[in-house]
């Protein structure tokens, strides 16, 4: 037998230790949600060896059915308790890789494919650090017949007495602290009953990890009080909606490579060609940043979210800020992609902003020049004259673009591309299908 | 786990200094009698013997140590240049000696091979400083006795920092020592690990782990101010 890897060792040892009663796997499907399985502690140290097998064929974009079995594998890594149980059965977490039954990665594993990707990058002497801002609503309840109910009427940085939304935004960042998912800032967002909770910056593998489980988190910690949380990018008509402005930086070693002090901008050619990258393909990987059909409803002129390919310091129509630092900060230069939505499956997200960024540095793109006006003041005629390229307008207008992507196809392979082309081009045809209430109010009655 | 003897009384501060600081205990004797009156119950767990300050005493005690049912060991015989001859066909009374002035790193270094090649630990088993303990047998952390559930890498980093209480470590210091060389992250790393480390701590205790600024981390204080 092989010896006992030391990360492996402290989690039997802690299970023992803690009483732990039950070992839940997560993963995630192609879509972004979170599934889970128990298991028990007798079962652990075979789930560390051979790995647990399951039928992948109920999972959204796993297996076809003639291959279903797959593999999950636990990573000792991140093994965490989890805060929110009652101590009669103590639980804990641990994120699982997929394999393949003769223990290849399993491609339709969106962690694996963050993985490869980050791998591209160590390839180049770079870590991808990552630090999104998860928006979210709380709502009285998630009946969708029913009218929306939210919380309070607050506004931007609103501080609200006492009230039930933010004692639970206290409690979500006590409990995420305790899993180790340290809280940047948390406020309340600008629209009513909407908050904010900044994630700080980790590696990109261990922040779509704490994606995945902050927006658990949120849910259940809401749910005990009897709320509903939402990610849901755009729940209610004319009002923000929520993003998850996502910033960015790669570090070679020590050195944060997107620093240059001697740049007006302080940005290096690493950062500019990153951005330029990360610029040109912005329509192609917009489908998997922004998956929803409702997605789109959130990224129109006019609102805190970008609706064109832009670049600027200080705009915040811009798709990809870049925050001015203090001077002396170089750690802390780095940039802001806006157009992300918390809907998304942030393992295939970052990989693809990665990706894109990557591909930049490659071959050299040029960075254009800063968008130093608000876009949102011109009207269309002259952001066409300007050359400014739209953001897909729709789900469908994304999946062109992401269809004709060489780059998506490469990031994501050949398992997850086409079945999600299919999966949300069937959504989108859902969609069309149906006759809106906007339709019925606004024609009904005139023709 | 039990006390290293150590001779003569009282210890050299700078060997006291490195003891303590590689967090062994240790009792210091002034002669074989001395130590079988304040040997623990379970038999001391090695011995650091000074030869320069009074060799004749120094050897007889060693002699003492090894003539016994079951010898003490390991022995490690700090000796200086000019004692060096001295050692010439006295191999049965220590395992390993050190040249002094000594480097502690070296010291640690000798203490933690003798002790893995005889099998005997002498490292506690507990890490304790203030409210914080750590378990290393069994992996637990606990602050004020409530347990801190901590990730591998946490653990690994809180145990490091907690067993040198006082001295600062550069962020590649740690990184070299707790992830080892090999690891990809930079020492960006460390930083969010010590920031997730602070967050589990909790709020009062976030302290214990202090940003010594343009160096890098602290934990705690040193016994020796």
């Amino acid at each position: 037998m092989a010896p006992v890897e030391p990360q492996t060792d402290y989690v039997l040892r802690t299970v023992e230790e803690r009483g732990v009663r039950l070992i839940r796997l997560w993963f995630t499907d192609v879509l972004g949600q979170l599934k889970s399985f128990a298991i028990s502690p007798a079962e652990l140290e075979n789930a560390f060896d051979e790995g647990m097998q399951f039928d992948g064929s109920a999972i959204d974009g796993f297996s076809r059915v003639q291959e279903s079995d797959v593999l999950a594998r636990p990573d000792p890594n991140t093994f965490e308790l989890l805060p929110w149980t009652d101590s009669e059965e103590t639980s804990a977490r641990m994120f699982c890789d997929i394999e393949s039954l003769d223990g290849t990665p399993f491609a339709g594993d969106s962690r694996q494919v963050l993985k490869r990707n980050l791998d591209r990058a160590h390839e180049r002497g770079f870590t991808f650090f990552v630090a999104p801002e998860m928006e979210f609503f709380y709502f009285a309840h998630g009946d969708a017949s029913k009218p929306l109910e939210p919380l309070d009427r607050g506004s931007y940085f609103d501080l609200t007495t006492a009230d039930v939304a933010s004692d639970l935004r206290k409690r979500t960042i006590h409990a995420l602290e305790a899993m180790g998912i340290p809280v940047e800032y948390s406020f309340h967002e600008d629209s009513p009953s909407q908050h904010e909770i900044d994630l700080r910056y980790t590696d990109a593998l261990s922040m779509a990890d704490n994606v995945m489980t902050f927006r658990l988190m949120v849910r259940e910690i809401a749910l005990e009080r009897g709320v509903h949380a939402t990610f849901m990018p755009k729940p209610m008509t004319g009002v923000q909606g929520s993003g998850m402005h996502t910033h960015l930086s790669l570090f070679a070693g020590d050195e944060n490579a997107f620093h240059d002090p001697t740049d007006p901008y302080h940005l290096s050619k690493t950062a500019q060609c990153f951005i330029a990258g990360v610029l040109r393909h912005a329509p192609e990987i917009t489908a998997v940043t922004n998956q929803l059909v409702n997605s789109y409803k959130r990224l129109i002129v006019g609102t805190e979210a970008p609706a064109h390919v832009s670049w600027a310091r200080n705009n915040r129509s811009a798709l990809v800020r870049v925050p001015i630092t203090k001077s002396g900060k170089e750690s802390a230069v780095r940039i802001e992609y806006r157009s992300p939505d918390p809907a998304c499956n942030p393992y295939l997200a970052f990989a693809l902003i990665l990706a894109a960024g990557l591909k930049g540095l490659d071959e050299g793109y040029e960075l254009p020049p800063e968008a130093t006006i608000n876009l949102f003041e011109l009207d269309a005629h002259d952001r066409a004259a300007a050359g400014l390229v739209e953001l897909p307008q729709s789900l469908s207008e994304a999946l062109d673009a992401m269809e004709r992507s060489e780059l998506v196809r490469e990031t994501l392979g050949e398992h997850i591309f086409p079945w999600f082309l299919r999966n949300k081009r069937a959504e989108w045809a859902d969609y069309k299908a149906q006759v809106t209430p906007f339709e019925l109010d606004r024609y009904l009655g005139s023709w | 786990m039990e006390p290293l003897l150590v001779y003569p009384d009282p210890a050299p501060p700078e060997l006291a200094r490195a003891l303590d600081l590689g967090s062994y205990t240790w009792k210091a004797v002034s002669d074989e009698h001395g130590a079988a009156a304040a040997e623990p119950e379970d038999g001391w767990s090695g011995a650091v013997v000074v030869v320069d300050t009074d060799p004749d005493g120094a050897f007889s005690l060693c002699r003492a140590l090894r003539k016994r049912d079951v010898p003490v060991s390991p022995l490690l015989l700090l000796v200086t240049g000019t004692h060096l001859p001295d050692l010439e066909l006295r191999d049965n009374l220590f395992d390993d000696f050190c040249l002094t002035p000594f480097h502690p790193t070296e010291l640690e270094a000798r203490l933690r091979h003798l002790f893995w090649r005889t099998g005997t630990g002498s490292r506690p088993e507990l890490v304790e400083y203030g409210p914080l303990v750590l378990n290393l047998e069994t992996y637990q952390a606990a602050i004020d006795a409530h347990p801190v559930d901590l990730t591998y890498m946490e653990y690994e980093l809180l145990k490091f920092l907690a067993q040198h209480p006082g001295r600062v470590f550069t962020r590649e210091t740690l990184l070299s020592r707790v992830w080892g060389y090999e690891y990809y992250g930079g020492a960006r790393t460390v930083d969010v690990h010590i920031r997730r480390l602070r967050a589990k701590l909790g709020e009062e205790h976030a302290g214990l782990i202090s940003t010594v600024r343009s160096v890098g981390y602290r934990f705690g204080q040193s016994r020796w101010g």
